[in-house]
């Protein structure tokens, strides 16, 4: 099978949509909607289709292309093969995975934003610019286009934030720009550094490069400036993650998006931070990394108890959820800081699963959120009673989340938590301190929304109906697949794996 | 000199500016001549025809051998080529953009007269940029000056446009005069005033009081030619004089006017400055222009920081932009600090970037200016309700100027880093404040953003679109867009034929 252009077509088969929709009449809301899930479904199938094609044999080298893009400094750079920038995409095992989940997300998203009440031909158009940037940013293969890339999921994110979110919509798509404004900014200079003093922003490249003795660069990078651009990184990235002292803005954009970019921007923006720091900060600083280890675990475990011990004493669902996210962050944290296969698989796994989890739960907050119009917890009790259906979804995503044996959570904080015993144990039983709150704070607001006193009657509440079903469908089947069976992410991840473990000389 | 010496002359390569001159002369006489209630937007459509056959000639001329005629006067090299094109791209689009401008406070009377003043302060550009000799430079730069000073105070019912002209001149006037001072010095100590026969003689300088002298003869040049940039320390002129000046004047002034200025400053710095040899201690003697980096690296540090900061309080659009204006002659001096071997590919670059999008930008601020009849910000509000097209158009242009990914601004941006950055003492300072203002940048570029996008309109009626604008916004929105996903095509097209301009002042 010939898989050229493959991932080109991958990336920016939504753009076709874009295009479409321009030219639909802005009335039209059932065929924007429509044509909204549509234009993410090729994306979707040839994710698949990619994933089932390297589960059956084929090499993910197959899918890389490269076209010369833009050359930097003239003809003498050129000769040399100095400062030219590719577009160069291509996948391996971790990079697919993320693919597949980006893809999976966003068809699910793009189902939950039927809710979304006005201009949907807008939403769509900016939705599905979202979803290039997301798909974008996991199959780049160099640092510029990924900068691009990652650059591209800020704008509509903006925009959709400030537009269709809730009440302090504007503040929260400013504080979301700002940040992550910095963030991106601190990386812009990581990626200049490396590119200016290398002449090349090849990944790969990059990563032989400054972990082999004496190679031929443009300008030499001393060992105090590959610290520093390390700690660069790991500021840049963990705004995106977000890392503890840097995680404000996620709050707000968790509690004033719409429902489904939130499924979006926790179950898979966050993740980016934590897909840089494993490809470039582990690929490309080994050694650096190492050294950092300890910090990143420490890191990790303030994460994760700030996180659980916040989420217990909020009195909104969605702010329980946003510090669920910290919290859970925190566990990818561990597994790299733990530095071993055990806990960098347990990092990788956390990533995906808690994508599916978050996905999970805040399709479900929308769907409370559409007959209730409240979030508060005080306010809501006894929805068992009137959607029994969606207040069993809500529990088992709960579940999942608090680490549940038989679901992904499980899986992945086991790992982790493995990966940490063995390099820090103290540390790991601080953190595991976490993990209790985790079910304590997650049971608290799940029961007091399903079983707990109604502080109102909400006459007339339907339960999940129509297309509601599939989304939850799926990341529940998806979520419990991963736990039952965690060979189809450790399956691709093992060749990412032994080259990442290969490059910290484990 | 007889008439054989003149007519040996290879007057083929002035060309553009006889097609010009010829222009300026046919549409003075014309509009002479013409009865009054005659409409004068044939001179200005006459015009543009006449600024689109220079730029065909001077496109004829790429890759002719340098010349230089008239005793190393006028020079035909890359580099005036390269910037000339740019020059005669910006004033053609300005053209359009004046032929449509309309007001009721005195302008129409002398509609005529603005006409050919523009092309007038054109051609001085140019001379700027084929310059070989301080005198014609100096030309040059009055050629320039002088109308522009007319041009702000064209509006003759305006008080603001009269306070405008009023600071311009006299602004104008005292750095001309600081500048001619640093020249006067220069021309003392070397005894001509010819760029090759100065560098000459400069190269042989031993003397350390030759050297002060100098320095300081630098620092007259640089700062009084710093007034045409609009960079510290003599940005004070910029945003009243944007603010009063006709709307293409402003468009003018903020894009032709300021790429002449790095014209004259690459010329005068290059081909004098970088020739007086600095003794170091125990050290090769290196360039004065090199020894006094860190003073323009400060003036390129306070514009970046002046411009982006004060123009966060702005309220008024055209203010608001000529403040924006500061800050990005700020982001090209950052390239003319380093001095690495992009330097000129990078202004070149970003000049052709920011031609395309502040004047689409202008554009569009003279057609909403000139609907609502204020300069409010406040009156982009709901543009996108009113007409999609130009608020996505708007937007276009603040992503590129903010520096987004995927627009030409971005590219521009990233070839000014990686050249600052890949030199021997790398300018983390710089590149640092350069980002950092980049992301305070966004603060006034996205409230732009938030009026059109998220605010309601005050009135949904639909905006006309005159001919000549649409096709600037049609042509700068193409261009943004074009350069900065496929930036190769303008940098392929400067390096086969510009060769990285070797033969500056050879």
């Amino acid at each position: 099978m010939d898989f050229n252009y493959f991932l080109t077509l991958l990336v920016f088969s939504p753009l076709l949509g874009i295009l479409l929709l321009a030219f639909m009449p802005k009335a039209n809301e059932s065929g924007i909607k429509m044509l909204g899930v549509l234009a993410t479904l090729p994306s979707l199938i040839l994710a698949l289709i990619a994933y089932f094609s390297y589960r059956g044999g084929n090499d993910l080298a197959n899918f890389s292309e490269k076209f010369r893009w833009i050359q930097f400094g003239g003809q003498g750079a050129e000769q040399q093969g100095l400062f030219s920038v590719n577009y160069e995409l291509g996948i391996d095992g971790f990079g697919l995975i993320m693919v597949v989940l980006t893809a999976v997300i966003a068809t699910l998203a793009a189902v939950a934003s039927f809710h979304i009440k006005k201009e949907w031909k807008g939403y769509y158009m900016l939705f599905l610019l979202l979803e290039i940037g997301m798909l974008g940013v996991f199959t780049s293969q160099n640092l510029i286009l990924f900068f691009l890339f990652f650059e591209i999921t800020l704008i509509p994110m903006f925009f959709l934030i400030g537009k269709w979110g809730y009440y302090e919509k504007e503040k929260a798509a400013y504080s979301f720009l700002i940040y992550n404004g910095l963030g991106s900014a601190i990386l812009l200079i990581v990626i200049m550094v490396l590119f200016s003093r290398t002449g090349t922003s090849n990944i790969e490249m990059l990563s032989v490069m400054m972990n082999t003795e004496n190679t031929p660069m443009f300008a030499p990078v001393s060992e105090s400036l590959k610290m520093g651009l390390l700690i660069a990184l790991l500021v840049a990235f963990g705004v995106k993650l977000p890392i503890f002292p840097l995680h404000s803005w996620m709050l707000r954009v968790h509690v004033e998006a719409p429902p489904s970019i939130v499924m979006i921007h926790s179950g898979i923006l966050l993740k980016i931070g934590a897909f840089g720091l494993i490809r470039f900060g582990m690929g490309i600083f080994p050694e650096q990394f190492a050294e950092l280890a300890v910090l990143l675990a420490v890191l990790g475990v303030i994460n994760l108890l700030y996180g659980a011990f916040l989420a217990f004493i909020q009195t909104d669902f969605k702010m329980v959820l946003a510090y669920s996210s910290i919290s859970h962050m925190g566990i990818v944290l561990i597994g790299l800081g733990a530095l071993n296969e055990a806990g960098i698989q347990g990092a990788i796994f956390q990533v995906v699963s808690h994508g599916l989890i978050s996905a999970l739960l805040f399709f479900l907050v929308g769907v409370l959120y559409e007959r209730t119009h409240t979030t508060t917890l005080a306010n809501l009790g006894g929805m068992a009673k009137g959607m029994p259906l969606a207040s069993g979804f809500l529990l088992a995503g709960a579940m999942a989340s608090l680490g549940l044996p038989g679901m992904s959570g499980f899986v992945s904080e086991f790992m982790a938590f493995l990966g940490l015993f063995e390099e820090m144990p103290v540390l790991a039983a601080v953190g595991t301190i976490g993990i209790i709150m985790t079910a304590v704070y997650l049971l608290r607001a799940v029961l007091a929304i399903t079983y707990g006193n109604a502080e109102r009657e909400f006459v007339g509440v339907t339960d999940i109906r129509s297309f509601e079903w599939a989304p939850v469908l799926v990341l529940i089947g998806l979520i419990v697949l991963i736990g039952v069976y965690p060979a189809v992410l450790s399956e691709p991840l093992q060749a990412t794996l032994e080259t990442i473990l290969m490059g910290i000389g484990g | 000199m007889d008439l054989d010496t003149l007519l040996s002359f290879d007057w083929g390569t002035m060309t553009p500016e006889f097609i010009i001159l010829g222009v300026i002369a046919i549409l003075s006489v014309a509009d002479l001549f013409m009865p009054k209630h005659v409409d004068r937007k044939v001179l200005g459509w006459a015009g543009f025809v006449g600024v689109v056959l220079a730029l065909i000639s001077l496109v004829s001329l790429i890759g002719t051998e340098t010349t230089s005629i008239l005793y190393d006067t006028f020079r035909l090299d890359s580099f005036a080529i390269a910037f000339k094109l740019i020059l005669l791209l910006g004033a053609a689009l300005v053209m359009l953009l004046a032929i449509d401008y309309r007001t009721n406070d005195g302008l129409e009377e002398y509609k005529g007269e603005f006409f050919y003043l523009f092309l007038t302060a054109l051609l001085g550009t140019m001379f700027m940029a084929s310059s070989g000799d301080l005198i014609t430079l100096f030309v040059g730069l009055e050629l320039l000056s002088i109308p522009s000073y007319v041009l702000a105070g064209m509006r003759k019912r305006n008080l603001k446009s009269n306070e405008s002209a009023m600071k311009y001149v006299l602004n104008g006037g005292i750095s001309s005069a600081i500048t001619l001072f640093g020249m006067s010095y220069v021309y003392g100590i070397a005894g001509t005033t010819n760029l090759k026969g100065i560098a000459q003689v400069f190269g042989g300088l031993s003397d350390p009081q030759h050297i002060y002298i100098l320095g300081l003869a630098f620092f007259m040049i640089f700062v009084g030619l710093s007034f045409k940039l609009a960079s510290a320390p003599f940005h004070m002129w910029a945003p009243d004089v944007y603010e009063g000046a006709p709307t293409p004047v402003t468009a003018f002034l903020s894009v032709v006017s300021k790429t002449a200025g790095f014209v004259i400053i690459l010329r005068i710095l290059l081909s004098i400055f970088g020739y007086i040899p600095v003794a170091q201690e125990d050290a090769q003697p290196i360039p004065l222009l090199f020894a006094v980096q860190d003073y323009i690296a400060f003036l390129a540090g306070a514009t970046m920081i002046i411009g982006n900061v004060v123009a966060l309080r702005q309220r008024n659009i055209k203010r608001m932009f000529a403040y924006s204006s500061i800050a990005h002659a700020g982001y090209i001096l950052v390239a003319l600090t380093a001095m690495s071997f992009v330097t000129f590919d990078a202004i070149w670059f970003y000049m052709l970037a920011y031609v395309l999008m502040n004047l689409g930008a202008f554009a569009i601020i003279q057609l909403i200016t000139m609907k609502t009849g204020t300069e409010d910000i406040s009156h982009f509000a709901g543009l996108y309700r009113r007409s999609p097209l130009l608020a996505v158009g708007m937007g276009i242009f603040i992503l590129s100027l903010a520096g987004i990914p995927g627009t030409a601004g971005f590219i521009g941006k990233l070839n000014i880093f990686m050249g600052a950055l890949m030199v021997d003492q790398a300018h983390y300072v710089l590149v640092s404040i350069m980002i950092a203002t980049t992301v305070v940048s966004y603060f006034y570029y996205f409230g732009v953003m938030t009026q059109m996008f998220f605010r309601p309109a005050a009135s949904d009626e639909k905006i006309q679109l005159p001919a000549g604008t649409t096709a600037v916004i049609l042509i700068t929105v193409i261009g943004t867009i074009l350069f900065g996903v496929m930036p190769n095509l303008a940098i392929d097209f400067m390096h086969t034929n510009f060769n990285q301009f070797v033969d500056f002042m050879r």
